[in-house]
């Protein structure tokens, strides 16, 4: 049985084409279908139901509000290699959380939400999560871990600001990866500037009582529209930005992902908090000595895209692959398709070098090229 | 003469010579196309191979030969404007032409009312 969320009425209202994702029946787009949709997002703005992701709250209820935050936090570092000690009340950074083995568990957003510390993270991985943060925070520190059972709605695109500040005041004085308490409709909801398609935008945390009438309230602007997962993944495709479970998963480490920058200068060797990580020893030494994959960013010359799980090849006519797509698309605000390739870590690229996909037995150029293939528009 | 395979093609026959595109449920139930492969004028096909991919924004798909026969002619104008399947699948959006062996196999597809009853 596939779970919904508040806003699976909405969808069906709006005639999207539902599929399930991570256990939820989720849409893939609506009625204008996801190229319509993709390029609103660009040049007006889109809503997106992303409910479907973990919200969890680390609570300590017993400790004073200031200091007990900052415990949980350094708590949290053990777990994930970001610098999270310096993060003050109503910020919030992107991390990896790490296995002891250095592979990447999964990716998060660690929220200060003042007096205790909020995570967002994939759908998939919210039970796995909440099991491997209990067990690390038992014996170290009390604290309840829960699952918030709230919605969660991304609204992306440059006039975001301008359609949600119609119904919430205040908005515009948050920067990228602030965050910060507001009402709608005499519902606390926690807003942030933040998002996953490469735009400016917010996201907004709200109780499942009050989506419904917001999304309708934003959408009743008439300067934003729903858009679905198909649009959301080429958007933060186009963003460079990876995907839980494809680009990354528990059998590659932060630097196989190309994921190095999530390491904080702090945690890495010569650092003011060296280690200390679970899967820190693997991790810095990948740091030194390079790792297995890394992860390449590529373009097609056609407008044929190149999926996920396409083998690649160094040359045309080579019988041995140097490694595969983790993510592919067609890239309309790039203008032609992209990928995201996983190589060999000893196969030497550079960029405007060509690779070859294999697509259903046919060999496809592709030409390495920088990330992100859209630039980000983030409002810092 | 219009008739429907069960894979989701329409089929139209002039002479001994059949028109074929996707019905505009596939194109529906596919969302933007974005890029279509076409098999080379010559190809020989038999009813059920592949034929031809349709890449919509999400995924790639792929269509089957509705008769045995050879592609005689394919519509080019796909390559440059793919989206014509979405807006015109039963006219401009159409994707080959094939020189059909036996116009008996074309009497067993379905006809309209049956494709109907298929898609419902």
């Amino acid at each position: 049985m596939l779970k919904h969320t508040a806003l699976h009425d909405l969808h069906k209202e709006r005639e999207a084409k539902l599929a399930p994702f991570a256990g939820f029946d989720m849409p893939l787009y609506y009625r204008s279908g996801a190229l319509k949709e993709h390029l609103l997002c660009r040049e007006q703005a889109a809503i997106f139901d992303v409910s479907h992701m973990g919200q969890i709250e680390i609570k300590n209820p017993s400790m004073l509000a200031d200091s007990a935050a900052e415990k949980i936090l350094s708590v949290l570092e053990q777990l994930i290699p970001a610098d999270l000690l310096s993060l003050i009340a109503g910020q919030q950074r992107y991390g990896l959380l790490l296995t002891p083995e250095g592979c990447i568990a999964d990716d998060l957003m660690v929220m200060h939400m003042g007096d205790n510390i909020r995570l967002v993270v994939n759908a998939a991985c919210v039970q796995k999560d909440m099991h491997y943060l209990r067990g690390h925070f038992e014996n170290r520190l009390p604290v309840t871990v829960t699952q918030l059972p709230r919605a969660l709605v991304a609204v992306q695109g440059p006039m975001a600001e301008m359609v949600l500040s119609e119904l919430i005041a205040g908005l515009g004085d948050l920067a990228f990866m602030q965050l910060g308490h507001f009402y709608f409709d005499g519902h606390e909801v926690q807003i942030s500037r933040s998002g996953y398609t490469g735009e400016d935008g917010f996201e907004i945390s709200l109780p499942n009582a009050a989506a419904r009438s917001f999304v309708d309230a934003i959408c009743a602007t008439g300067k934003a529209e729903l858009a679905g997962l198909v649009a959301r993944d080429s958007l933060r495709l186009e963003a460079g930005l990876c995907l839980y479970g494809q680009d990354m998963d528990e059998g590659v480490s932060a630097m196989d992902a190309g994921l190095g920058w999530a390491v904080s200068r702090a945690r890495r060797s010569g650092g003011e908090r060296e280690g200390g990580f679970q899967g820190a020893e693997r991790t810095l030494a990948e740091f030194k000595g390079g790792a297995a994959w890394q992860r390449v960013g590529a373009q097609s010359h056609t407008n044929r895209p190149v999926r996920a799980g396409s083998q690649i090849f160094a040359e045309e006519t080579a019988t041995k692959a140097i490694g595969s797509v983790t993510s592919g698309s067609p890239a309309p605000s790039v203008g032609c398709p992209v990928v995201m390739m996983r190589l060999k870590g000893t196969h030497e690229i550079s960029v405007g070098g060509v690779v070859w996909a294999d697509v259903r037995g046919r060999r496809i150029a592709l030409t390495v090229c920088n990330m992100p293939f859209f630039a980000h528009r983030f409002k810092r | 003469m219009v008739k429907y395979s069960e894979d989701h093609e329409w089929v139209k026959l002039e002479g001994d010579v059949v028109t074929v595109g996707i019905t505009d449920f596939a194109q529906n139930e596919m969302g933007d196309i974005v890029f279509v492969e076409l098999p080379e004028p010559g190809t020989v096909v038999s009813a059920g191979g592949d034929m031809a991919t349709v890449e919509s924004f999400k995924a790639a798909s792929s269509v089957y030969a509705p008769l045995n026969g050879e592609v005689v002619e394919i519509n080019d104008t796909l390559e440059a404007d793919p989206a014509l399947v979405n807006t015109d699948p039963m006219g401009d959006g159409w994707f080959v032409k094939i020189k059909i062996e036996d116009s008996a196999a074309f009497d067993k597809l379905l006809d309209e009312e049956a494709y109907k009853k298929l898609t419902q």
